[in-house]
C-alpha cells in the first residue's frame, strides 16, 4: 500500500462577488474602478455606533445558487463574526457565516478531457468582503487603504476534496463561474477580482494500518487572479508535494505539519510560503448578535428552486442563443448528457458549434443509428472528429471528399485524417489556374448546356458544376470552380 | 421659580401656551451649568450657540403657528456615547476617539430634534459606558450633586447627574448592565431601561450589542414618558429594533393599575445589601400595599450572582469584539511611536484606553478564544437562558417585579476603584434585566439618614413600558421624592 | 482561575494591547479574581440548555437593493490619523497576509 501512486487531494473554496447594486450591509453601490474611498458610508466604514442591515437581494442570489449546486437550505441560517486585525477590515472582524451556512451538501457535475465527474459541495455561505490594501507606489514604507470593496456580498462555495488534478480543477473553477453566469448570480470576472479560487491540496499517500488514508499536509494557495493560474498552480504544488513527500515521507504528513498558506507568484510560475500551522489564526467566531437570523421562508425557496433551469436546460438554451442552432437541433444535442458531452468537445475542438452541429446531426447521429451504437461506442474521439472538420474548414478537401472518402477510412482503419488524405493525395486544389484550365475544357465539352443556361436554364449552372467537379476527380475547390464558372459564364 | 424647577411637561406646556420661550428656557439651563457644571462636572462638552440658535429657531417656528414637536423646546443634554453631527465631538469619555467628529446623528438624536428639543451638550460617563461610577471616565470624574465627595453612579453618570442637579429637565442615557437605573437610584431622578429592542441602538457606541438600549432619565416618571415616547420607535439601520407601534406614554398615565400583583424576589434582598436601603425599599413596598397591591414572595434562582458572572461573560466577549474596530487605522487616536503596523495597533490601544476598558477587552478575547469559547461563552448563553426563564415564570405569577435598584447608597469617589470586582457587583441587580431583554425603571423611594438618594427598582416584561410608567407613578402620586432638590441646585439661579 | 503572566501576554497580543510588565501582573491578578468568580457558572447544570445568543426572536430583517447616499471621500478620509490623497495611509504591514 505504501507504495502506491499518491492521488492529488484537492478542495477548492471559491468566492465570488453577488450580481446586486449594492453592499451586503449597506445601501453603498457596488462599483468597480472609481475613485478611491468613494463608495463609502459610516457602516462599511465601521465607524463607532454603525449597525449592519442585511441586503434582501443578495440573499435571493446566494439561494438561487445553492439550490443551483443541489445544496438544502437548511431552516435557519446565522451570522457570526470572525475576529482578525488587518487595516483592510475596518471593523477587524468580518460578519460571515459559520457553523449554520445558508446551504449544505450540493454537488457540480463538470466535464474534462478525461470525461464527466462531479465534484461534491460541502457548503455555500454569504459574508461582506473586505478592503484593499496596497503597497505605496513608489516603494515607500508605508501602505494605502481604499474600502470602496468593503462589504461587497461574497458567496464561498466550498468543495469537498474530490478535485484530483489542475485540468480538474481549473475546470471546476470555470463551470461554477459560468453557472454563476447563467443564473445571473455573479459575472465572476476574475481580473476584477470579482471571483477568487483557493485551492487546498494535498497527496494521499496510502493508509495507515487501521486504513485510514493518510495524507501530506495541506497548502492552500491564494492570490490566483485566473483559471490558468489555477491550473498552473496546482501542478505546480502537486509536483512540490511529491518531491517534499519523497525527500521525507515520514516527516512531510498532514498530521505533523497540518495546513498552511501559500502565495502564488504568476510570473514565476512558483508558490511560497505565508503563513505556517503555528500561525493559524484564533478567530474568536460567536454569533453576531447585530443581526438577526434568516429563516428562508419555504414556499420562498420552492420559487426561486422553479427558475432555476437544470443543466441540460442550461446546455440547450446556450446551444440555441450562444451557437444560434435550432430548438430542434439544441434537443436533440442535450437530450443525451453523453452526446452533450461529445458535442461540445467537439465544438470547442473545432470552435465553431453551427459547423460542429451540421456534422453531429448529419453524420455522427447518422451513423449512430446505422450501427445502432451508442455515442460511447462511436471510433472517433471528438479531436480525431474535429481534424477531420478542420480540414474541411482549412480548404485541403472539399466536404464530399470528407464525408464520402475519408470518414470512412477513418472509421475502417482508425488511421487521423490528415494520414489519410496525404497517402492517398486526396488534397483538393483551389490553384485557380489549374481549375481554369478544367472549366475551359468543361464549358468546351459541354457547350449546349452552356447556352441553356444563358437562355435562362438556371439549373444547368449546377450541372455545369458537377461536370467540372467530376472532371478534377473530386478535388477541386467548389468555392474556386463556381466563382470561375460564374465569370465565364458571364453571370 | 427658576426655569430649572420646572419639569419638561411643565416646560413644554409653558413654551406651547406662550408662557416661556424656548431661548429663555435653553438660557436658564445654560446659566445653571455654567455655576454648578464646574463643581459637577456632568458635561464633557456643552454647545451654547447651538443651543442658542436652535431655541430661536423653535421659537420662530412656534410663533409662526407650526407644529414643533412632542419636545418643542426642551432643553435636552445626550450621554456622549451617541453620535452627534453637529458642533461637539463624540468621545466616549476616552482618548481613543481622539477628537472625532461623527458624521453622522444617532437616530435617537434624529428623533430629538425632529421632536424640536434643544440639545445643550454630550454628558461625562464611564469610558465606553464600561462602569458603576463614571470614574473610569478619561476626562475626570463626575460628582454627585447630593454629595460632591460621592459618584453619582455609572456608566450614565453625568446625565444622572445633570437632571439631579437640574441643570437640564431630561437626558438620555445608555443602559447594558444597569447603566441608567443605577445613577438614577444614586442621584435620585428617574432613569429607565426600555425592552430590548424598543429604541435604536443606530448611532450608540455600542459596548455589548445584545445588551446595551438607551434610555430617558428625568426627575418625574411623566418627564421619563415623555423622552421615551419621544425616541422610541423602529429604525431600519437598526436589525434590533422592532416594529411594535409606541403608545403614547403619557396618555392613560395617572390611570393606576389594579389588580397589582407585586413579586419580591428574595435574592433581590440578600446580604450585601445596606441596612437603609433595604428598610427604605421596604416602606415603598408597603405603601405599594397599601394602595391595594399584593406582594407575592418569587424566587429568581439565576439572577443575582450567576446574572453577574454570566453578564461579565457575554458583555465582556461582545465588547472585545465591538471595541476591536479602535486601531487608529481609520479615525481616531493613533501612537506615534510605534514601528510597524501590529506595533501601531498594540500602542495605540494602549495608549488611547483605559485600565477598565482594557480588562474588559480582555477577558471578552480570552472568553471567545479556541479552547475557552465553551467554558465561559457558551456556558454563559446556556445561564442567561436559565435567568430569562427565571422571569417568564415569575411573570406567569406577578405584574411586576419589585427591589432595590442598588445595594449601597453612592460610595465614595475612589472607594471602590481598587477593587473591580467589588465595582461589578454595584449591578447586581439590575444586570438581569438586560440578560432578559425585558424593561426596568428606577424611581427615588426616600433617602438615607445622611442624605443619600435610594431608588426602587421596578422590572416588566417585554414592551410593557407603559404599565411600567403607570406602575411607577402610582407610587410618586403618593409620594414627594421627585420634588426635593439636591442643596446644591437650591442655590437661587 | 489563575492566568498566568504568559496567558495574560498571550491575551494582551490576541487583543492588540501592548502590556508593560507592571500591567501583565496587574491585570494578571484583576483578571484571575474576576475568572475565579465567573467560574461559578460551573455549578449550574446547563446540560440540554440552548444558548440564548439573540435577546429576542426576530428573524429576516431585510432591506431592498436600493443605493442610499453615503459619504464624500472627503468625510471619509476627514478623520483619518493619516491619509494620502484619496487613500487611508498606514504602516507598511510586514507579511502579505491578514494577522490573528
Amino acid at each position: 500500500m505504501s507504495a502506491a501512486e499518491p492521488v492529488p487531494t484537492i478542495g477548492l473554496e471559491v468566492h465570488m462577488h453577488l450580481k446586486t447594486r449594492t453592499k451586503m450591509f449597506c445601501g453603498c453601490k457596488v462599483e468597480y474602478d472609481v475613485r478611491p474611498n468613494s463608495n463609502v458610508c459610516p457602516v462599511c466604514l465601521g465607524m463607532p455606533g454603525v449597525l449592519p442591515v442585511m441586503n434582501g437581494k443578495a440573499l435571493e442570489l446566494a439561494v438561487r445558487m445553492a439550490l443551483a449546486l443541489g445544496c438544502t437550505i437548511p431552516g435557519l441560517a446565522k451570522w457570526d463574526r470572525k475576529h482578525y486585525y488587518y487595516p483592510d477590515l475596518p471593523k477587524n472582524y468580518q460578519i460571515s457565516e459559520y457553523d449554520q451556512p445558508l446551504g449544505v451538501k450540493g454537488h457540480l457535475d463538470i466535464e474534462t478531457s478525461q470525461g464527466p465527474r462531479r465534484i461534491g459541495i460541502i457548503r455555500v455561505h454569504l459574508e461582506e468582503d473586505a478592503g484593499k490594501l496596497m503597497h505605496a507606489e513608489g516603494g515607500g514604507n508605508y501602505s494605502v487603504v481604499d474600502l470602496n470593496r468593503t462589504g461587497t456580498p461574497l458567496l464561498e462555495i466550498v468543495s469537498e476534496p474530490d478535485v484530483h488534478g489542475a485540468e480538474e480543477a481549473r475546470v471546476y473553477a470555470e463551470t461554477l463561474r459560468q453557472l454563476a453566469v447563467y443564473l445571473g448570480v455573479g459575472d465572476c470576472n476574475m481580473q476584477l477580482g470579482q471571483m477568487r479560487c483557493e485551492p487546498n491540496i494535498s497527496l494521499c499517500i496510502g493508509a495507515d494500518a487501521q486504513g485510514k488514508p493518510r495524507y501530506t499536509p495541506i497548502s492552500e494557495i491564494k492570490n490566483l487572479n485566473s483559471f490558468r493560474s489555477v491550473e498552473r498552480a496546482v501542478t505546480f504544488e502537486i509536483a512540490r508535494h511529491r518531491e517534499e513527500y519523497e525527500a521525507d515521507p515520514a516527516g512531510y504528513t498532514l498530521e505533523k505539519q497540518g495546513k498552511s498558506t501559500r502565495g502564488w507568484r504568476d510570473d514565476e510560475g512558483v508558490s511560497f510560503l505565508q503563513r505556517s500551522k503555528e500561525e493559524a489564526h484564533d478567530y474568536r467566531y460567536f454569533p453576531e448578535p447585530d443581526l438577526v437570523p434568516f429563516v428562508p421562508d419555504r414556499q420562498w425557496v420552492e420559487e426561486i428552486r422553479r427558475t432555476i433551469p437544470d443543466l441540460p436546460e442550461i446546455r440547450r438554451r446556450r446551444l440555441i442563443n450562444d451557437a444560434g442552432l435550432s430548438e430542434y437541433d439544441a434537443g436533440v444535442l442535450t437530450a443525451d448528457r453523453l452526446i452533450a458531452d461529445y458535442y461540445e468537445a467537439f465544438a470547442e475542438y473545432v470552435r465553431d458549434a453551427k459547423i460542429a452541429a451540421n456534422w453531429m446531426m448529419q453524420d455522427v447521429m447518422q451513423i449512430l443509428n446505422d450501427r445502432k451504437i451508442a455515442i460511447s461506442e462511436f471510433p472517433l474521439t471528438p479531436q480525431a472528429f474535429g481534424d477531420l472538420v478542420n480540414l474541411v474548414a482549412s480548404a485541403v478537401i472539399n466536404r464530399n471528399t470528407a464525408r464520402d472518402v475519408v470518414l470512412p477510412k477513418m472509421l475502417a482503419t482508425g488511421k487521423p485524417a490528415g494520414e489519410i488524405v496525404k497517402e492517398e493525395g486526396l488534397a483538393q486544389t483551389s490553384d485557380e489556374s489549374a481549375i481554369e484550365a478544367i472549366v475551359d475544357q468543361v464549358l468546351a465539352a459541354n457547350a449546349k448546356i452552356a447556352e441553356d443556361y444563358k437562355g435562362g436554364k438556371k439549373a444547368a449552372f449546377g450541372r455545369l458544376m458537377g461536370e467540372s467537379m467530376k472532371a478534377s476527380g473530386g478535388k477541386a475547390n467548389p468555392q474556386v470552380v463556381k466563382a470561375i464558372l460564374t465569370r465565364k459564364l458571364g453571370g | 421659580m427658576a426655569v430649572t424647577d420646572l419639569t419638561a411637561c411643565e416646560i413644554r406646556k409653558a413654551i406651547a401656551e406662550r408662557r416661556l420661550s424656548a431661548v429663555e428656557a435653553a438660557e436658564g439651563c445654560l446659566r445653571a451649568i455654567g455655576r454648578l457644571d464646574p463643581k459637577i462636572k456632568a458635561f464633557l462638552s456643552t454647545d451654547p450657540e447651538g443651543a442658542r440658535r436652535r431655541a430661536a429657531e423653535v421659537d420662530r417656528r412656534l410663533a409662526a403657528g407650526e407644529n414643533v414637536g412632542l419636545l418643542a423646546g426642551i432643553p435636552v443634554a445626550v450621554k456622549d456615547n451617541m453620535c452627534t453631527a453637529d458642533g461637539q465631538p463624540t468621545t466616549c469619555a476616552s482618548r481613543i476617539l481622539g477628537g472625532w467628529r461623527a458624521p453622522y446623528d444617532a437616530h435617537v438624536v434624529e428623533r430629538l430634534k425632529a421632536e424640536g428639543a434643544v440639545i445643550v451638550g454630550k454628558t461625562n460617563l464611564d469610558e465606553f459606558a464600561m462602569g458603576s461610577s463614571t470614574e473610569n471616565s478619561a476626562y475626570g470624574a463626575t460628582r454627585n450633586p447630593w454629595d460632591l465627595t460621592r459618584v453619582p453612579g455609572g456608566s450614565s453618570g453625568g446625565s444622572a447627574a445633570a437632571v439631579a442637579a437640574r441643570l437640564v429637565p431630561i437626558a438620555l442615557g445608555s443602559d447594558t448592565g444597569g447603566s441608567i437605573r443605577q445613577p438614577a437610584a444614586l442621584c435620585g431622578v428617574v432613569g429607565m431601561k426600555p425592552t430590548y429592542g424598543r429604541v435604536s441602538r443606530y448611532g450608540l457606541v455600542a459596548f455589548a450589542s445584545s445588551l446595551d438600549q438607551i434610555g430617558p432619565f428625568g426627575r418625574t416618571v411623566a418627564d421619563a414618558a415623555l423622552l421615551l415616547r419621544a425616541t422610541a420607535g423602529h429604525d431600519r439601520r437598526d436589525s434590533t429594533s422592532v416594529r411594535e407601534p409606541v403608545p403614547d406614554y403619557l396618555e392613560g398615565l395617572e390611570e393606576p393599575v389594579r389588580p397589582l400583583r407585586i413579586g419580591v424576589p428574595r435574592e433581590f434582598f440578600s446580604a450585601g445589601i445596606d441596612p437603609e436601603v433595604e428598610s427604605v425599599v421596604r416602606e415603598a413596598l408597603a405603601v405599594y400595599e397599601r394602595l391595594g397591591a399584593a406582594l407575592v414572595p418569587i424566587m429568581l434562582p439565576h439572577s443575582t450572582d450567576y446574572a453577574i458572572a454570566t453578564y461579565y461573560i457575554v458583555a465582556t466577549s461582545e465588547a472585545s469584539s465591538n471595541l476591536a474596530r479602535y486601531d487608529g487605522v481609520h479615525y481616531g487616536y493613533r501612537s506615534s511611536d510605534h514601528t510597524d503596523m501590529i506595533d501601531m495597533y498594540m500602542r495605540s490601544r494602549a495608549q488611547g484606553f483605559g485600565d477598565e476598558v482594557k480588562r474588559r477587552i480582555m477577558l471578552g478575547t480570552y472568553a471567545l478564544s479556541s479552547g475557552y469559547y465553551d467554558a465561559y461563552y457558551k456556558k454563559a448563553l446556556a445561564v442567561r437562558r436559565l435567568i430569562r426563564r427565571d422571569f417568564e415564570q415569575a411573570f406567569a405569577k406577578v405584574d411586576c417585579i419589585m427591589g432595590p435598584t442598588s445595594p449601597t447608597p453612592a460610595f465614595r469617589v475612589g472607594e471602590r476603584t481598587a477593587d473591580p470586582l467589588a465595582m461589578y457587583l454595584s449591578d447586581v441587580y439590575t444586570v438581569s434585566a438586560n440578560l432578559a431583554a425585558i424593561a426596568g425603571i428606577s424611581i427615588p423611594c426616600g433617602f438615607t439618614a445622611g442624605g443619600l438618594p435610594i431608588g426602587l427598582q421596578i422590572i416588566t416584561d417585554v414592551f410593557t413600558e407603559d404599565r411600567l410608567l403607570r406602575i411607577a407613578r402610582m407610587y410618586e402620586r403618593e409620594t414627594g421624592w421627585t420634588k426635593r432638590a439636591p442643596p446644591i441646585a437650591e442655590d437661587a439661579a | 482561575m489563575a492566568l498566568s503572566s504568559k496567558e495574560v501576554l498571550k491575551v494582551g497580543t490576541l487583543s492588540r494591547i501592548r502590556l508593560t510588565p507592571e500591567e501583565v501582573e496587574k491585570f494578571s491578578s484583576q483578571l484571575s479574581a474576576i475568572l475565579d468568580y465567573v467560574d461559578k457558572l460551573r455549578e449550574l447544570d446547563t446540560a440540554g440548555v440552548e444558548p440564548l445568543a439573540h435577546a429576542l426572536p426576530i428573524h429576516n430583517v431585510l432591506r431592498p437593493d436600493e443605493p442610499r447616499p453615503g459619504l464624500a471621500p472627503e468625510q471619509a478620509l476627514g478623520g483619518a490619523p493619516q491619509s494620502e490623497g484619496d487613500f487611508f495611509r498606514v504602516p507598511r504591514v510586514l507579511d502579505e497576509g491578514a494577522s490573528a
